[in-house]
C-alpha cells in the first residue's frame, strides 16, 4: 500500500478552467464518459418500461389461456388489414428514426430534417389509424366498462354474430364465454392504449428535437438526445412487434 | 455470479466502448427483413398448424424484436454492459411471466 | 468508556466558511438545486414530515387497541387509520429513507464523484415524490382510504367507497420517485467511480444500494401498472381483476407483491448497508468477508423476484407453487445469514467502541435476525396457515422494518450528521435515545408475536377481552418508543446552532467521504481522487494521520 494521499494530485483531464465543450456537465471527466452515462441511463429507463409492459402481457398470457374461445371470436372483430398497416408504418417510422441518428451521427443537417420529419408523419399516421380502430370498438359497444353512456360493453354479437360473420366462419359463442370477451377488450385497449401513450409522449419529444434540428441542432457532435430517443422509438416499435400477432393474429385460420 | 464478476472488471470507468456507426445499407437490410417476417407471420397465422401457431406468432414477433435491439438500437456494437443490461431485462421479465402462470398452470393439478 | 471521536480543538475550529450549504442563499437555490447534498436534505426534511404522519397514524392505533372494544374509534375510522400508517410508512417513508437521504449524500463522495450522474432527474425525484405525498395527504384530508396499504382488489375496486384513486396514483408517482433514484444510483456506480475505485474497494454501503437499486428499477413498474389498471378498473369499470367479469383478483395478488417483496428488499438493503459501514467504523476492522457481503447484497437483490408468492400462500395459489415458492424463500434466508455472520465476526476481536451509531447498528442486529428468523416461520407454508393475517406477522415485518430498518436510518444518520452538518450531535442523550428506542420497541412489538400465535387476527378495531394484558404491554411499549423517536429531533436540530464542530473525521472511518471537509464542497472535491487505498483500510489512514503529523504538525 503506497502512502499517496487519498485526495492526490490533479487526475488531468477535467477542471473547469480547462476548455471544454459547452455541453460537457460539470461533474463528468470528460465527453465520452457522459455520452455512454446517458445511454446506459436510457437503457435502464427502458428496462422499467419492459417491466410496466410485463404486468400487461402476464395478464394477457393467463387469459389468454383461460379464455381462449373468447379470445379468438373477440380477436376476429379486429381489422387485419389495419393492423398489418400499422404495423408496416411503425417499422418503416423506426427505419427512418435509425436513418434520423445516423444522420447526425454524420452530421447530414438536411437528412436529419427529413427523417424526422418521416418519422412525424408515420407516427401521426399509425395514431391516426389506431384512433379509427378504437372508434370502430366505440360503433360495436366493444369498449369494456361503462366509459361511455349509451355505448357500455356489450357481448351479444359474438353470440349472436351477424350473417357476415357466420359466412366467414364465426362460430357463435355460449353466453358465459361470450361475456369474456370483455376481458380481451380489456387488454386490448389496455395494451394498445399503453402504447398508444407512449407514441404521444415519443410525438411530443419528436416535434421538439424537429424544431431544434430545423435550426441547425445537433451538428456539433453533441447529439446524445437524438441518440436516445432514437432507442426509446425502437422500444415503442417493438411493444408493438409483440401486441400486433398477440391481438390481430389469434388462430386466423379457424 | 462469476459472469457479473468478468462484467465489472472489464469496465473501467476510463474504459470507453468506441462508438460505431451503423451504415445505412445495415439499416435497410433490417428493415427489409423486418418486412418480409411481418408477412411471414401474417401469412403462418392463416395456416393451420394446431398448437404450433402461437410458438411460430411469438418466434418471429423474437426475431423482430432481436433484429431491431441488435441493430436499430446498436445492442451489437455496444459495451458488454449494454447487453447485460438487456438481459437484465429480460431475465427478470421472464421471471415475472414465467413463475406467475406457474401458478395458474398447477392450479388444475389437484389436491393432495 | 473508550470512544475513538477525536474533535479538533473546539476554541479555534470553526466550519469551513464555503460549504454546500453556504454556497448559495435562497430558498429557490434549494429548490432548484442540482447539488446531491442538497436533495439529499431535501428528502430529510420530507420523509422526516412524513415520518411523524405516520408514527401518529401509529400512535392512534395503539390507542384504539388499548381496550377490546372499539371505542376510540369506530370500525371503519380504524380501517382508514391503519391503511394510512400503512401507506404513508411503506411509500413515503421507508422505500426513500436510507436511499434517498444517506445514499444520495454519500455514494457519489464515496465513489470519488462530483454529483451523481443525472443531477436534474434527481431533483426531479423528489418533486415526484413531494407530488405523491402531498396526493396522499389530500386523499387522507377528504376522507381517507380503507382498503389496506395493499390495495386488495375487488374491494379497492369495487366496494370501497374512499379515496382509493387518489391515493392510488400518489403511491404510482412516489413509484416513479422511486425508479429514478435507483437508476441513477445504478449509472453513477457504473460510470462515476474515480480512477483507482474498482469495484472491489466499493464501501458495501454502495454494494446493497447498487442491489436495491436493481430492486427499484425492475420491480416499480410492475406495481405501477398494476396500479392504472386498478384505477382503470375502479373508474371505467375494464375487466382485469373483477371477478364478475372474468377476471382473476389473484392476479392483482402476483402483480402486486412482485413489486411489494422486492421492496422489502429495497427498504432493508441500504440499511443493511448502513450497518456495514458503522460495524466496520467502530470496531476498527475491515468487513470479515467483504466479498461474501458484497455479493450477498446481489444475491438478495435476484432471490427477491423469486420469492413473493409467500404473501399468498392462503389466498387460493396452485399447491405446487405454494412448494416452490415456500422453498425458494428459504434460499433467501442464506444470504441474509451471511451478512449477519459476517458483522459478527467483524466485531470478534475487534476495538469496539459503544457511540450511538454503533449502539442502533447492534440493535438492528438483534432485532433484524429476530425479524428474519419469524420470517422463516412465515415462509414454510404450513405454520403461514396458522400465522398468516394474525399479529405474528405485524410483528415480524415490524422487527425487521422498525427494528431493522429504522435503526439503521438512525444509526446512518447519526454517523453522517458531523458530515452532513460539520457538527457532532450531543453523544450522551442520543445513547439514551438509542437504549430507549431499543426497550421501547421490544415492548411494543413482542407482545405481538404473543397475540399472533394465540390467533389475534389484524386489522380488527376490537378484539376478545383475553387479549388485553399483551395488548397493554404493546401500547405501553409505543409510548416509550415514541419518546426514543422524538428525543433525536430535539438533539439534533438543537446540535444545528450549538453542536460541537466535528472537522473533517470525527469517527477516523476511512471511507472517501471522511477525507474531505464537512460539511462538504458543493462540488465534493476540489481535484478528483485517484484511490490507492483498499476499502476499510485503517492502517492506511494512521499513516496518513502520522504524515499529517510529521509534514504539517
Amino acid at each position: 500500500m503506497s502512502d499517496s494521499p487519498a485526495i492526490a494530485a490533479d487526475a488531468g483531464h477535467h477542471g473547469h478552467d480547462a476548455a471544454h465543450p459547452p455541453y460537457l456537465r460539470h461533474h463528468f471527466i470528460s465527453m465520452e464518459q457522459q455520452t455512454e452515462t446517458t445511454t446506459f441511463g436510457m437503457w435502464l429507463f427502458l428496462l422499467t418500461e419492459i417491466m410496466f409492459f410485463g404486468g400487461l402481457f402476464t395478464a394477457y398470457l393467463i387469459y389468454r389461456n383461460w379464455y381462449y374461445p373468447a379470445f379468438v371470436a373477440a380477436s376476429h372483430t379486429l381489422d387485419i388489414f389495419l393492423g398489418s398497416l400499422n404495423t408496416l408504418v411503425l417499422i418503416s417510422s423506426s427505419f427512418t428514426m435509425a436513418m434520423g441518428v445516423w444522420c447526425a451521427e454524420t452530421k447530414r443537417s438536411k437528412g436529419l430534417v427529413w427523417s424526422l420529419i418521416a418519422t412525424l408523419v408515420l407516427g401521426l399516421g399509425f395514431l391516426g389509424i389506431k384512433a379509427d380502430e378504437y372508434h370502430e370498438k366505440y360503433v360495436k359497444d366493444h369498449i369494456p366498462g361503462h366509459l361511455f353512456p349509451g355505448h357500455a360493453f356489450s357481448p351479444v354479437g359474438f353470440v349472436h354474430p351477424d350473417q357476415e360473420a357466420l359466412k366467414g366462419g364465426e362460430k357463435p359463442l355460449a353466453p358465459d364465454m361470450a361475456a369474456k370477451t370483455e376481458v380481451y377488450f380489456s387488454l386490448y385497449f389496455a395494451m394498445t392504449g399503453m402504447h398508444a401513450l407512449h407514441m404521444i409522449i415519443g410525438i411530443a419529444l419528436l416535434c421538439g428535437m424537429l424544431w431544434k434540428a430545423s435550426r441547425g441542432g445537433y451538428m456539433d457532435g453533441h447529439i446524445a438526445f437524438v441518440e436516445n430517443f432514437g432507442l426509446y422509438w425502437h422500444f415503442v416499435d417493438i411493444v408493438w412487434i409483440f401486441l400486433f400477432p398477440l391481438l390481430y393474429l389469434i388462430s386466423r385460420h379457424s | 455470479m462469476s459472469d457479473l464478476h468478468a462484467e465489472h472488471e472489464g469496465h473501467e470507468p476510463e474504459q470507453h466502448a468506441e462508438h460505431h456507426i451503423v451504415s445505412p445499407m445495415v439499416y435497410l437490410m433490417i428493415f427489409g427483413a423486418l418486412l418480409v417476417c411481418t408477412a411471414l407471420t401474417i401469412g403462418a397465422s392463416y395456416l393451420e398448424m394446431g398448437p404450433w401457431n402461437p410458438v411460430v406468432a411469438i418466434g418471429i414477433a423474437c426475431l423482430k424484436a432481436t433484429l431491431v435491439v441488435l441493430f436499430f438500437m446498436h445492442v451489437k456494437y455496444s459495451s458488454k454492459l449494454m447487453k447485460l443490461t438487456v438481459g437484465a431485462g429480460l431475465f427478470t421479465f421472464l421471471i415475472l411471466v414465467g413463475m406467475s402462470l406457474s401458478d395458474y398452470f398447477t392450479r388444475a393439478w389437484g389436491q393432495w | 468508556m473508550s470512544t475513538i471521536v477525536s474533535l479538533p480543538d473546539q476554541a479555534t475550529a470553526r466550519i469551513p466558511k464555503r460549504n454546500y450549504i453556504t454556497n448559495e442563499n435562497g430558498l429557490l437555490s434549494w429548490l432548484l438545486t442540482g447539488d446531491h447534498k442538497r436533495i439529499a436534505m431535501l428528502y430529510l426534511i420530507s420523509i422526516t414530515f412524513f415520518f411523524f404522519i405516520g408514527g401518529a397514524m401509529a400512535g392512534l392505533i395503539r390507542l384504539e387497541l388499548l381496550t377490546p372494544q372499539s371505542d376510540l374509534m369506530a370500525a371503519d375510522t380504524y380501517n382508514k387509520v391503519f391503511t394510512m400508517h400503512g401507506v404513508i410508512m411503506v411509500f413515503l417513508f421507508l422505500v426513500p429513507s436510507v436511499p434517498a437521504t444517506l445514499g444520495n449524500f454519500c455514494i457519489p463522495i464515496m465513489i470519488g464523484a462530483k454529483d451523481l450522474a443525472f443531477p436534474k432527474i434527481n431533483l426531479l425525484s423528489w418533486y415526484l415524490y413531494l407530488a405523491g405525498g402531498v396526493m396522499v395527504l389530500t386523499a387522507m384530508i377528504t376522507g381517507g382510504v380503507d382498503t389496506g396499504w395493499t390495495f386488495t382488489t375487488p374491494l379497492s375496486t369495487h366496494f370501497s367507497n374512499t379515496n382509493v384513486i387518489t391515493t392510488g396514483l400518489a403511491v404510482f408517482i412516489a413509484g416513479f420517485s422511486s425508479i429514478f433514484t435507483g437508476l441513477n444510483f445504478i449509472v453513477t456506480i457504473h460510470r462515476m467511480r474515480a480512477p483507482g475505485m474498482t469495484w472491489f474497494k466499493l464501501p458495501l454501503f454502495c454494494w446493497s444500494h447498487y442491489a436495491a437499486s436493481i430492486l427499484m428499477v425492475l420491480g416499480t413498474p410492475v406495481l405501477a401498472i398494476t396500479l392504472v389498471l386498478v384505477v382503470l378498473e375502479r373508474t371505467i369499470g375494464i375487466g382485469v381483476f373483477d371477478p364478475t367479469k372474468g377476471g382473476d383478483p389473484i392476479l392483482f395478488q402476483h402483480l402486486f407483491w412482485f413489486y411489494s417483496h422486492p421492496a422489502v428488499y429495497i427498504m432493508i438493503l441500504p440499511g443493511m448497508g448502513v450497518i456495514s459501514e458503522v460495524i466496520s467504523t467502530f470496531s476498527r476492522k475491515r468487513v470479515f468477508g467483504y466479498t461474501a457481503v458484497a455479493f450477498s447484497s446481489v444475491a438478495i437483490a435476484v432471490f427477491g423476484f423469486f420469492v413473493w408468492a409467500h404473501h399468498m400462500f392462503i389466498m387460493g395459489v396452485s399447491n405446487y407453487a405454494v412448494l416452490v415458492f415456500s422453498l425458494l424463500t428459504m434460499l433467501v434466508a442464506v444470504p441474509s445469514a451471511i451478512k449477519i455472520f459476517n458483522w459478527a465476526f467483524t466485531l470478534y476481536k475487534g476495538s469496539i467502541t459503544f457511540e450511538t451509531p454503533m449502539l442502533y447498528a447492534f440493535g438492528f442486529m438483534g432485532l433484524f435476525t429476530i425479524g428474519g428468523l419469524t420470517g422463516v416461520f412465515l415462509g414454510s407454508s404450513g405454520t403461514d396457515i396458522h400465522l398468516t393475517e394474525t399479529y405474528f406477522i405485524v410483528a415480524h415485518f415490524h422487527f425487521v422494518m422498525v427494528g431493522g430498518m429504522l435503526m439503521a436510518f438512525l444509526s446512518g444518520v447519526h454517523f453522517w450528521w458531523p458530515k452532513m452538518t460539520g457538527r457532532m450531535y450531543p453523544e450522551k442523550i442520543s445513547q439514551l435515545a438509542a437504549v430507549v428506542t431499543f426497550i421501547g420497541f421490544n415492548f411494543t412489538f413482542f407482545p405481538q408475536f404473543l397475540l399472533g400465535m394465540l390467533g389475534m387476527p389484524r386489522r380488527y378495531a376490537a378484539y376478545p377481552p383475553e387479549f388485553q394484558v399483551l395488548n397493554v404491554f404493546s401500547t405501553a411499549g409505543a409510548s416509550i418508543l415514541g419518546v426514543g423517536y422524538m428525543l433525536p429531533i430535539i438533539y439534533l436540530l438543537w446540535s444545528l446552532k450549538y453542536g460541537e464542530i466535528a472537522g473533517n473525521n470525527p469517527w477516523q472511518a476511512t471511507g472517501l467521504e471522511w477525507q474531505i471537509q464537512s460539511p462538504p464542497l458543493t462540488e465534493n472535491f476540489t481535484t478528483i481522487p485517484i484511490v490507492t487505498q483498499d476499502v476499510y483500510d485503517y492502517e492506511w489512514l494512521e499513516r496518513q494521520k502520522e504524515h499529517e503529523v510529521t509534514h504539517v504538525g
